[in-house]
């Protein structure tokens, strides 16, 4: 067995600090389950004159699959239960699940789906995808750069701006932005 | 020509019958509006109509000022001879209450939407952000203030009846001349001065 392969090995199995310089998306090739266990779906709207409305989404599950050798061609899945979602604010909880917002009583998932990988750097990627919510489908961008790999688990931060109108979910505008701004922590667990 | 717009002690002007109607119709569609919309199935018209209700009560609110401003500003034209002593000494007192329940009834939903916890902020027409009163929000607050909006409504909707029934009185029964100078300036008595 070579040195390098012997490097490479424990680059998979060690663990490795969350300092990016110390992971890289090609390492953590392979398939991983996105649990909510670890995982947050936070999003936030901004509102005219300060402030915004930010809540989070409780339940989803998702696939990340990582190509070792072209990361162009890794892919991810990702399913949100939107009558998950809190706000802290029980009356807007049960606004955002009504016909108002996500109707979640007919339209019980939002999925996103991933159409393209580019690498971006080591540890980051722009992923452009369909997301589908109410029936509706368009195409969205998020950024994702991974935070940590170690013992099968990758972390990865996503970001991503998406327009909401976009989805029969304009209520409020322009007193709520229109930009539905995501934060997400995606843990995923190999298997 | 311009004093028509002006009140004279025997008949109002322009600006005051106006204001007067501006605001009854304003004050009507916004107790239609806000009856519908506390009962409406749906969510997202509901809340559409409340940023409406929202906005036309700051529009009321607005004329309200404008109208105590130039009821402070101008004279009032007398009661006809022929008034009752007991009307005569009713009708002001109903007036007065009239206008307290102009001013508290806005007053009362602009301090609800202040306390809610939900925080939507209030943009007239979309047009600016109008600041909330310096209250605390709180459940507590919301729904105090919930309710005296809504009792002020009440009371603000019985003593308009009382005045509408009064005005037709006066039109169909009485027949003086206190429902037509509502109408117009220039209704029957004018002075020649």
């Amino acid at each position: 067995m070579s040195v390098r392969m012997l490097a490479l090995l424990a680059a998979l199995s060690l663990p490795v600090s969350t300092a990016s310089a110390d992971v890289s998306l090609g390492d953590a090739a392979g398939r991983y389950s996105i649990g909510a266990g670890g995982s947050s779906i936070r999003f936030s709207i901004a509102k005219l004159g300060g402030g915004g409305l930010s809540g989070a989404f409780g339940r989803f599950s998702g696939t990340i699959r990582i190509d070792g050798t072209d990361v162009g061609r890794s892919s991810v899945e990702i399913t949100i239960f939107p009558d998950s979602v809190g706000t802290g604010q029980g009356r807007i909880d049960a606004f955002l699940r009504s016909d108002a917002v996500f109707d979640s009583a007919n339209a019980p998932q939002i999925v996103f789906r991933s159409t393209r990988v580019k690498r971006t750097g080591d540890t980051t990627a722009v992923i452009a995808g369909r997301l589908t919510a109410r029936g509706k489908s368009s195409p969205e961008v998020f950024t994702a750069r991974l935070d940590s790999l170690k013992r099968g688990t990758v972390a990865f931060h996503v970001t991503g701006k998406v327009l909401r109108s976009r989805y029969g979910m304009d209520v409020g505008t322009p007193i709520y932005s229109n930009v539905v701004d995501f934060d997400m922590t995606l843990i995923g667990r190999r298997g | 020509m311009a004093s028509l717009f002006r009140n004279t002690t025997t008949r109002y002007g322009w600006i005051a019958i106006l204001l007067h109607w501006l605001i009854a119709v304003l004050f009507i569609g916004q107790v239609a509006l806000g009856l519908v919309m506390v009962r409406i199935a749906s969510q997202r018209t509901a809340f559409e109509l409340i940023q409406w209700h929202k906005s036309f009560g700051f529009l009321l609110l607005g004329l309200v000022l404008v109208r105590i401003g130039w009821r402070l500003g101008n004279v009032r034209p007398a009661l006809p001879e022929t008034v009752a002593p007991l009307e005569r000494r009713a009708a002001p007192l109903v007036h007065a209450l009239l206008y307290a329940a102009q001013l508290v009834v806005p007053l009362s939903g602009w301090a609800l939407v202040s306390v809610s916890v939900l925080e939507v902020p209030s943009v007239p027409f979309d047009l600016f952000v109008m600041p909330n009163l310096p209250l605390g929000a709180s459940d507590a607050a919301e729904a105090f203030w919930s309710a005296a909006h809504e009792w002020l409504a009440w009371i603000g909707i019985a003593l308009a009846a009382l005045h509408i029934l009064a005005a037709l009185r006066h039109r169909f029964l009485l027949r003086d001349s206190v429902f037509q100078r509502m109408i117009a300036p220039s209704s029957g008595d004018e002075p020649r001065e």
